[in-house]
C-alpha cells in the first residue's frame, strides 16, 4: 500500500494548472483534499505521471455571497462550509448534510470540488447540487463553461469534466423564503458511506426535487417522485406513501452491504423520513 | 500458616485496586516502541507478491525485469524459501484424525488463497519494493476456487490436496445418552434451527510486524516481533530453520493488540527470518490493512443444525448439533485449525445440566484465508448454539428465558462437578451472576417497557446468555497433543541495590495491562511501593520460561507465579534480615520497602540498606549466610485441564423493523473471573470483549465472492464497531475464588466476545417474537434483518 513514483507539482495560479492539464505526456491528475486519491493511490487503483497539487491555488478558495447565488471555490474544504455563516443562511442543505459527511478528520481536509469530481454514488454533495440545480464552473485553457449539476455526473467515478479541465467554482442558488429542504440517510455506522440516502428540496412554487445518493451508479433525481410530490403545499401521509409507491424509477445498484432490493426499499424509508421531517418543519 | 497461603491474610495494598497502569502515559504520548518504528543499520524491508487468486497453478515465475530495478537487493520464490526450510504441519496428536499437508512459508507449486505469498522482493524501502512486485510475472493457472463450506464437502467439490480423498480436514462426533431417543419421546418438545455465523477477523491497531537480524558472529538470530508468545516461536524457528534454540532469541516490546491473531505461525514472517539469516542483515516486514485482512487468520465461519429438547416445564432433556465450518486451505501451524470446533464441541452447553448430547463437527478445507484461534475461540458458537436454541424452546413453550435458565443452570453448590461431556468444573456461580445480572438491569422494567412500545410499533428486545469461559488452560490444551506452547510460566522477582524490585516474568503484555497486574502482585506480596517495582516481559534471553499471554491466563498463570516468586524472595531476604537484625524471621514483615517488626509495625532497615548490606559489605554477614535475594517460580495448573469462569449477560435492543437496523440500547455483563487484580483493567476487557462480540454479531464479516475474493479488505469496507454505535455496557462481578492457586484468579479476557453475540441475537429473536419471524445468521445486518422481515426477497 504505498503508490506508485509520480512526479509533483504545487502551481499557484490557475492558468499555471491548466497548462500542467493541457499537457497530456505528464498524464495529471488534481489533488485537492486526497481523502479518496491517496487511498486509491496507494492501492494502486490510481496512477497518476503528474499529481498536480491545487492547495495552494488561492483563486479556488473562498466562499462568495452574490446577488442571486452563493459562489464556492472548488478547494473549500468541507470544515468551512460547516463553519461558514453564509452556507448557513442561505444554503441550509448543505448545512444539514455536512455532520454526515464522515469524520471531522476527514471533513478538515475533503473539498467540494474533490468531492463532485470525483462523483462517488455513496457522496452526498453531488445528490445536494442535483436538487439545488447547482451549477459547476469548469475551466480549460478553451476558456470557462458552466455545467449544470444535472448532466455533471455521468457514472461511477465519472462526470462530463475533460482530463483537461479544471472544475472552479460550485454556484449555487441562495435560499428564497418558503423553501423547504429535506435530507436522511442511512449509514450502518456513524460517518460511514450512507446505505441510502436523499435530499429534497420543495421550491417556492412547490416544484419538488428529489435526489438520491447511495443507491444506484451516481447521484440520481427520481422524475417520478418529484412529478407526484409536485404542486401540494401539505405533504400528507397519504401522499408520502404513494411516492413510496412510485419510487421505481431508478436503476437501483446493490454493493456489499445491501442488494438492490434492500436498496430500493431503504430508499423508500429515507424519502419518508425526510418527507416527514420537512412536513413537521 | 505459613507459605504463600499467607499472602492474603492482611489486607492489601494495591491487588484488588485499580492502580493506573504505569505504562499508559509513556504509550499516550507516542513514546512506545513498536517493531515498526524499529530502524537497524543495513536494515532492508522484505515486500511480498501475493496470488491474486484463490486457487492457482504456478507455472512459472519470472523475476528477470524486477531484480535490476533500483533499490532491489534480491528476489526469493516459493521454490528458493522451501530450500532452506523444513516445512511445518499444523496437527496435533490429541486432535485424532486431523489431517493438513505440509505447508511452506511461501507457495511453491500451486497458490490456494488470494492473498498466499508467492515470491519476495528485499529492498531498500517498501515503497520501491512495491514497485519492482508490478515487474515480477508470475504464469498463473487458474483453478476452480473451493469457497463455500458445504460446497466443500461434495462429491463433486474440486480438492484442494489431491493426496486426499476430500476436502474434509478434521471429523469429530461427541456422544453422551442417546439425544435421538431422548427426544424422540412424547413430552419432549423439539426445536431445531439452522445457525450461520460469518466469518470475521480480529483487527489490531499494530498490523503484524517483525524485524529479523542475523548476527553471524554470534550465530544467533534475534525476530523482533508483535505477538504473544515469544517461546512458542522462538522453538518453531530453532526447529524450521535448522538452529540451535538458544542462538534464536525473539524479542517482543510494545504490541498494539493480538487477540489470538499474533499467536500463529505466518509464512511472511518466517520467510523474513530466514532472508535475515541468508543475507546476514536486518529485515523488516510490515504487514500493511490489505495484507492483515488476507493473511492474519480469521474466525468462526459455522454452519450449525442445531436441536434442542425441553419438557414442558422446561427441563432440557439434551441438545445436539452438527457443525461445519471452513478453516481455509490448511490447518494453521501450530495450534492447529480444529481448535475452534472442539471447542464448540466440548464447551456447547456446558452451563446446564442435561443427560443427553449428541454432536458432529465437521473442519473443512476451503480456498479463504486459514481460519485458526482468534478471541474466545469457539465461544461465541457454542454459547450461542446452547443459549438461543434454548430461548427459542422457551418461546415455544412458552416460558420465560430467566425461569428456563434457573431451571437447568448447574446449581452452585453441585461443585465440583462435570459438564455433559465431562469438563471438569469447580468454583463456579450461575445462579448468583444471573441473579446478579437481574438486579443490575432491571428486568421487570424492561419487560413493561417492551410491552408498552410495542403498542407503538417499536419492537424491542431483551436476551441473555450464561457462559463458561475456558481460562489458565493446563497442559491438556496444546502440550498434550504435542505442540511446543508451554503451559507452564515463570517469574523471577529480584531486589536491587537501591531496594527496587526487578521482576520479569514470561506471560506478555499487548496492551491489556499485563505488566501493570504483574507490578501489582509483586509490589502487593514482596512489601515495595509499586513505584518501585520494574517489569520485563517479552525477551527469550532474559525472562523465565513459558507460554505468553492467550486463552486469557496472563494473570491466572502468570500472576501466580509472580506471587509465588514474590513471596518466596521476600522469605528469603526476612531470613538475611533476621541475621542482621538478630530477629526471628516469623517476627518481620516487610512494608513499603522496609523490614518492620511484625508486631509493633517499627521500621527496622530499608530494603536498600539491607541489599547494600549483601552487594557491597558481605564482611559484615557471617560466612555461612549466603542470601539470595533473587527468586524464581514457576506455576501450571495441575488437577484440571482449564479453570473455568462463569458469567451472565444481557443485551436490550430495538429492532427498526423499517430499515433492519438494530440499535443496541444497553449491555449487561456480570463476571465471575475469581479474584479481581485491578477492577478498571478487568471492566475494560469485559467491555472490549463485549464490542468484539457486538462485532461478530452485528458488523463484522469477510464478504468472499465466489472466486474467492475478499471483497471488503479494507477498514472502509469491514465493518469494525465503532464508538458511535456501541451502547452502555455495565459490568459488575462475582469473585469465587479458584481453589487452583493463591491467587484465586481465573481469565477474564474472552467473556464478553464468548458472550455477547448469543445474548444480541436472542434479543433481536425476543423483540422479533410478536412480528412471528427470527433471524438465525451472524453478522445480523440490515439486509438480513429485513429479509427475515419478509420485507424483501
Amino acid at each position: 500500500m504505498k503508490a506508485p513514483d509520480f512526479s509533483y507539482e504545487k502551481p499557484t495560479t490557475i492558468s499555471d494548472v491548466l497548462a500542467l492539464l493541457a499537457n497530456n505526456e505528464l498524464e495529471c491528475q488534481l489533488l485537492a483534499g486526497g481523502q479518496s486519491l491517496m487511498p486509491m493511490m496507494n492501492f494502486r487503483m490510481a496512477n497518476p505521471g503528474t499529481l498536480v497539487d491545487i492547495s495552494n491555488v488561492s483563486e479556488l478558495s473562498g466562499i462568495y455571497e452574490r446577488k442571486e447565488t452563493i459562489e464556492i471555490g472548488a478547494m473549500v474544504r468541507y470544515r468551512e462550509l460547516e463553519l461558514s455563516k453564509i452556507i448557513k443562511t442561505h444554503c441550509p442543505l448543505i448545512s444539514m448534510v455536512l455532520p454526515y459527511v464522515a469524520h471531522a478528520a476527514i471533513r478538515n481536509r475533503g473539498t467540494i470540488g474533490g468531492s463532485i469530481g470525483l462523483s462517488d454514488p455513496a457522496a452526498e454533495l453531488p445528490a445536494v447540487l442535483l436538487v439545488l440545480d447547482g451549477k459547476i464552473e469548469i475551466t480549460s485553457e478553451k476558456g470557462i463553461r458552466l455545467e449544470p449539476a444535472n448532466t455533471f455526473f455521468k457514472g461511477v467515478y465519472e462526470t462530463s469534466c475533460e482530463p483537461d479541465e479544471l472544475i472552479t467554482k460550485i454556484i449555487l442558488p441562495k435560499k428564497q423564503p418558503k423553501q423547504k429542504f429535506g435530507f436522511h440517510e442511512i449509514a450502518r455506522r456513524h460517518g460511514d458511506y450512507a446505505m441510502a440516502g436523499v435530499c429534497i428540496l420543495q421550491d417556492v412554487d412547490l416544484n419538488v426535487r428529489v435526489a438520491f445518493f447511495g443507491v444506484a451508479d451516481r447521484a440520481v433525481r427520481s422524475i417520478a417522485v418529484e412529478n407526484l410530490l409536485s404542486g401540494n403545499s401539505y405533504l400528507s401521509g397519504e401522499l408520502i406513501k404513494n411516492a413510496q409507491n412510485v419510487l421505481n424509477d431508478i436503476e437501483f445498484e446493490g454493493d456489499m452491504n445491501a442488494g438492490p432490493e434492500a436498496k430500493q426499499h431503504i430508499a423508500k424509508v429515507v424519502l419518508e423520513r425526510a418527507l416527514k421531517e420537512m412536513k413537521n418543519d | 500458616m505459613t507459605g504463600p497461603a499467607t499472602v492474603f491474610d492482611k489486607p492489601t495494598d494495591y491487588i484488588g485496586k485499580s492502580i493506573p497502569r504505569s505504562d499508559a502515559s509513556r504509550l499516550l504520548r507516542g513514546q512506545g516502541r513498536y517493531v515498526d518504528d524499529m530502524q537497524l543499520p543495513r536494515m532492508v524491508h522484505a515486500v511480498f507478491l501475493r496470488s491474486p487468486y484463490a486457487h492457482a497453478k504456478i507455472n512459472s515465475i519470472d523475476i528477470s525485469q524486477a531484480i535490476d530495478l533500483q533499490g532491489v537487493v534480491a528476489i526469493f520464490t516459493g521454490k528458493d524459501i522451501a530450500q532452506h526450510v523444513e516445512p511445518y504441519v499444523g496437527v496435533l496428536s490429541h486432535l485424532p484424525g486431523l489431517r493438513s499437508p505440509a505447508q511452506y512459508p511461501l507457495a511453491v507449486d500451486v497458490a490456494r488463497w488470494q492473498g498466499e505469498p508467492v515470491a519476495v522482493v528485499i529492498c531498500a524501502s517498501r515503497a520501491l519494493g512495491e514497485d519492482a512486485l508490478e515487474y515480477i510475472k508470475v504464469d498463473y493457472e487458474q483453478i476452480p476456487a473451493v469457497t463455500d463450506t458445504l460446497d466443500a464437502m461434495s462429491s463433486e467439490a474440486p480438492l484442494i490436496h489431491k493426496e486426499y480423498d476430500s476436502n474434509l480436514a478434521w471429523k469429530r462426533e461427541v456422544e453422551f445418552g442417546n439425544l435421538e431417543e431422548a427426544l424422540a419421546q412424547d413430552d419432549v418438545v423439539v426445536v431445531e434451527k439452522q445457525i450461520k455465523f460469518g466469518r470475521h477477523t480480529g483487527v489490531t491497531l499494530e498490523t503484524r510486524a517483525t524485524v529479523c537480524d542475523y548476527i553471524p558472529g554470534d550465530e544467533q538470530l534475534i525476530m523482533y516481533y508483535a505477538g504473544q508468545a515469544p517461546h512458542m516461536l522462538q522453538f518453531i524457528l530453532a526447529k524450521h530453520l535448522d538452529m540451535l534454540e538458544e542462538n534464536v532469541r525473539v524479542v517482543a516490546h510494545d504490541v498494539g493488540g493480538s487477540f489470538g491473531i499474533k499467536v500463529h505461525t505466518y509464512g511472511d514472517e518466517i520467510a523474513t527470518a530466514i532472508i535475515a539469516k541468508l543475507l546476514k542483515r536486518p529485515v523488516k516486514f510490515t504487514a500493511d490493512r490489505l495484507e492483515s485482512f488476507v493473511t492474519d487468520i480469521h474466525a468462526r465461519d459455522h454452519v450449525v443444525d442445531a436441536k434442542i429438547g425441553v419438557k414442558k416445564d422446561g427441563t432440557i432433556v439434551g441438545m445436539g448439533f452438527n457443525d461445519f465450518t471452513g478453516i481455509g486451505p490448511f490447518s494453521m501451524y501450530p495450534r492447529t485449525s480444529a481448535i475452534e470446533c472442539n471447542q464448540i464441541l466440548n464447551l456447547t452447553g456446558a452451563p446446564y445440566q442435561f443427560e443427553h448430547y449428541h454432536a458432529v463437527g465437521n473442519v473443512v478445507f476451503q480456498n479463504k484465508t486459514l481460519m485458526c484461534q482468534y478471541r474466545a475461540v469457539g465461544h461465541p458458537i457454542a454459547m450461542a448454539i446452547s443459549d438461543c436454541m434454548i430461548e427459542e424452546a422457551a418461546r415455544v413453550i412458552g416460558m420465560d428465558p430467566v425461569k428456563i435458565r434457573k431451571k437447568n443452570l448447574i446449581p452452585d453448590d453441585a461443585y465440583p462437578t462435570k459438564s455433559v461431556t465431562g469438563m471438569r468444573f469447580d468454583d463456579l456461580s450461575h445462579h448468583a451472576c444471573l441473579d446478579k445480572l437481574l438486579e443490575i438491569m432491571d428486568y421487570e422494567g424492561l419487560l413493561v417497557d417492551q410491552q408498552k412500545e410495542r403498542g407503538n410499533g417499536i419492537y424491542r428486545g431483551i436476551g441473555f446468555v450464561s457462559l463458561v469461559e475456558v481460562t489458565n488452560p493446563s497442559p491438556m490444551f496444546y502440550g498434550v497433543g504435542g505442540a511446543p506452547i508451554a503451559s507452564q510460566d515463570g517469574a523471577t522477582v529480584r531486589l536491587d541495590a537501591a531496594g527496587a524490585l526487578h521482576v520479569s516474568s514470561s506471560v506478555t503484555e499487548q496492551g491489556q495491562g499485563t505488566n501493570a497486574i504483574l507490578q501489582q502482585i509483586a509490589a502487593d506480596v514482596f512489601g515495595v511501593a509499586i513505584e518501585r517495582v520494574k517489569v520485563t516481559t517479552g525477551d527469550t534471553a532474559t525472562v523465565p520460561y513459558g507460554g505468553g499471554t492467550w486463552a486469557s491466563r496472563g494473570a491466572g498463570i502468570g500472576g501466580e507465579a509472580m506471587l509465588l516468586a514474590s513471596h518466596a524472595l521476600k522469605e528469603q531476604v526476612l531470613e538475611t534480615a533476621a541475621v542482621i537484625l538478630q530477629a526471628k524471621p516469623e517476627n518481620l514483615d516487610i512494608s513499603s520497602g522496609e523490614v518492620i517488626s511484625k508486631e509493633s509495625g517499627e521500621q527496622k532497615i530499608s530494603l536498600g540498606d539491607l541489599a547494600k548490606i549483601v552487594y557491597y559489605r558481605g564482611n559484615e554477614l557471617p560466612n555461612d549466610l549466603r542470601p539470595e535475594l533473587i527468586a524464581t517460580r514457576h506455576y501450571r495448573v495441575t488437577d484440571f485441564p482449564f479453570v473455568f469462569t462463569n458469567g451472565a449477560m444481557a443485551a436490550h435492543v430495538e429492532v427498526d423493523t423499517n430499515t433492519g437496523f438494530i440499535k443496541i440500547l444497553h449491555f449487561w455483563a456480570v463476571e465471575d473471573c475469581g479474584r479481581v487484580i485491578n477492577p478498571q483493567l478487568v471492566d475494560d476487557q469485559i467491555r472490549g470483549g463485549v464490542v468484539q462480540g457486538i462485532g461478530g454479531a452485528l458488523y463484522e464479516e469477510c464478504i468472499y465472492d465466489t472466486d474467492g475474493q475478499m471483497q471488503n479488505a479494507s477498514m472502509a469496507d469491514y465493518l469494525v464497531p465503532m464508538a458511535s454505535e456501541m451502547p452502555e455496557i455495565t459490568v459488575a462481578h462475582v469473585e469465587t475464588y479458584t481453589k487452583t492457586s493463591v491467587l484465586g484468579a481465573k481469565g477474564a479476557g474472552e467473556a464478553g466476545t464468548g458472550g455477547a453475540p448469543a445474548a444480541i441475537m436472542n434479543a433481536v429473536n425476543n423483540a422479533l417474537e410478536p412480528l412471528n419471524c427470527g433471524l438465525w445468521q451472524m453478522p445480523m445486518t440490515p439486509e438480513r434483518v429485513l429479509k427475515a422481515l419478509g420485507k424483501i426477497k
